[in-house]
């Protein structure tokens, strides 16, 4: 039960470009190194024997609230779109996305 | 070297809810652009999502109707992303414990023969808004409308070994959630959407190929095409010397071709976690059997009371049940009435279908409902009009509001069954055809249509067609 999980810098680069964030090369090195202690903190996990033991997808004992199917929402287009930068026709409006 | 081909579907059926999965927003299709996108579906920040109760209830009617494992503690998760069209960063979907576990369907090919497809899951999850790339220069234009409406994937194992088995299953899907009333079914505006993976090996191997998967497959026919062409596409490469490559692939139905969407390929990295909004979906025994009360009565279980109580043959049974609109439009035709319910089936499948297809009507908006279409029926059972002419009084109701009846009156359509009217018109062709009938009398007996042709012209159509034929053959025997 000791497989520390190790980060790579690259791992790093990786995890920071799916997230969209800018990372300066300096910040690299020492945020894989408190990553890997972060991971290595929740790696003890694995030392507990859950034989038996139910998987758990939520903590605490809450269960999902249903609401009726019922249309509750007005529209308040130009409300909800009053603060977005660039608006035409009703669409909002985004740099060109070429698929 | 013989292939065989190997295809597993994914197919997103849009739920037919009022409004969205997690907002009170309306689902309503080809409203103004984001006139229903409400500040959760915008994933403005301190908004929650609250799940709608109609959509548990449609995935679990879709769960019985597959005989599929209904997951009692099931699980949202984050499937992150950016995309413009995807405002939160990340989509609520399904991972690890999806509301609806491992089913099957039994699919009917177009021989006739019967095979099992098993279902590896259904998730619940919101679909994404639209992209509009066209309306504007060098920018995108961004409708959250569709946002947040409710998807039901629908995961099979790859069980499929050809385009025309996927097209089977995807039909048989497609016609079963239009059965269980949870999907429209509509494919232009995209309510129905499939995903095709598709792979070759050479016979008799056991391992899979490498597979690609197929987007934008929104008919039948693209589905089958694309798949044609793909597999065509996979034997070529590997037969030359060259692998096959997993990726994502777009057909593109102008070309009648797929290619490779390599943008994508390097975000397949989904990072997917348990939605800390959302604690898990709880099912309860009584939950299901409310679910199961409301429950319509299945294609498979129609069919075969159709042809127990009906009598009528499976295969028209299965015509007729296809469709529940069609099921229902039958059984009120023939409800309490003495005209064989084949009849009924043959009608409702050629002349009304026909119809409708021609005018590109649904069942339930046809002009002629059940209880004229079995007024109409009930005239030929009688003998009061022959099946041909039933056909003609059937497009002057289509048209107008006149019952068979007024317009057999009407028109003086009833059939001719007095047997010296038919007399006198027979010896009328007789005696202007002398040529024709010694011919007939010589052994030319192919000429009998011709003479009952010309009586029934002569009777514009009304003569009784049994008895035409008796008199008809004795008459020209006797010379």
């Amino acid at each position: 039960m000791n497989n520390i999980v190790a980060l790579t810098t690259d791992d790093i680069k990786q995890i920071a470009h799916l997230a969209r964030i800018g990372l300066d090369e300096a910040a690299i090195e020492p945020l894989r190194d408190d990553l890997t202690t972060v991971l290595s903190l929740v790696e003890q996990l694995n030392a507990i024997d859950t034989a038996g033991v139910e998987p758990m997808a939520h903590p605490g004992n809450a269960e999902l609230r249903l609401r009726d199917d019922v249309v509750s929402e007005e529209n308040r287009r130009d409300a909800l779109q009053a603060p977005a930068p660039d608006v035409e026709q009703g669409y909002f409006l985004v740099p060109r996305v070429i698929e | 070297m013989s292939w065989e081909t190997v295809i597993g579907l994914e197919i997103h059926a849009q739920l037919a809810t009022r409004s969205k999965i997690f907002s009170g927003a309306s689902t309503a299709f080809g409203a103004e652009p984001n006139t229903q996108a409400c500040a959760v579906d915008l994933g403005l920040p301190g908004v929650l999502p609250v799940v709608n109760a109609g959509v548990v209830s449609m995935a679990v009617r879709f769960a019985l109707a597959t005989d599929a494992f209904i997951t009692k503690r099931s699980q949202f998760a984050r499937k992150n992303y950016f995309y413009p069209d995807l405002p939160k960063g990340y989509q609520i979907s399904q991972m690890a414990l999806p509301i609806v576990g491992e089913g099957s369907v039994t699919v009917t090919l177009p021989d006739e023969s019967e095979k099992q497809i098993n279902i590896t899951r259904a998730h619940l999850e919101e679909d994404a808004g639209k992209s509009v790339h066209d309306l504007f220069d060098e920018r995108t234009g961004i409708d959250l409308n569709r946002a947040g409406t409710p998807l039901l994937e629908i995961v099979s194992e790859p069980d499929m070994r050809s385009a025309v088995e996927a097209v089977a299953y995807a039909r048989h899907i497609h016609a079963l959630v239009r059965y269980i009333d949870i999907c429209d079914g509509n494919m232009q505006e995209g309510s129905f959407r499939c995903d095709a993976n598709v792979s070759v090996r050479p016979s008799g191997q056991a391992e899979f190929g490498t597979r690609a998967e197929i987007k934008n497959l929104n008919s039948f026919r693209f589905l089958e095409r694309a798949i044609d062409f793909e597999v065509e596409r996979q034997i070529d490469r590997l037969e030359s010397g060259h692998s096959v490559v997993q990726e994502t692939r777009l057909y593109d139905a102008d070309k009648d071709e797929t290619r490779s969407m390599r943008s994508k390929e390097e975000a397949n990295d989904y990072r997917y976690f348990p939605d800390p909004d959302l604690p898990p979906l709880v099912i309860d025994e009584a939950f299901i059997s409310d679910v199961k009360a409301a429950m319509p009565e299945l294609p498979k279980a129609r069919s075969a009371r159709f042809v127990n109580d009906f009598k009528l043959t499976p295969a028209d049974a299965n015509t007729v049940v296809s469709d529940r609109a069609t099921a229902d439009y039958f059984e009120a035709v023939i409800k309490g009435q003495k005209f064989p319910a084949k009849l009924a089936a043959n009608w409702i499948t050629g002349e009304l279908s026909g119809r409708l297809n021609k005018d590109n009507l649904a069942i339930a908006d046809a002009s002629v409902g059940p209880e004229r279409l079995s007024l109409l029926l009930t005239r030929i059972e009688d003998g009061t009009i022959s099946g041909k002419i039933a056909k003609q009084v059937f497009e002057d109701m289509w048209s107008g509001k006149d019952s068979a009846d007024d317009i057999i009156e009407k028109k003086g359509l009833k059939q001719i069954t007095d047997t010296s009217a038919i007399e006198a018109m027979i010896d009328e062709v007789i005696a202007a055809n002398p040529s024709q009938v010694a011919e007939y009398q010589a052994g030319k007996e192919k000429l009998l249509s011709f003479f009952v042709g010309a009586v029934m012209k002569a009777s514009k159509g009304k003569a009784n067609p049994g008895q035409l034929n008796q008199i008809l053959r004795d008459k020209l025997k006797s010379g």
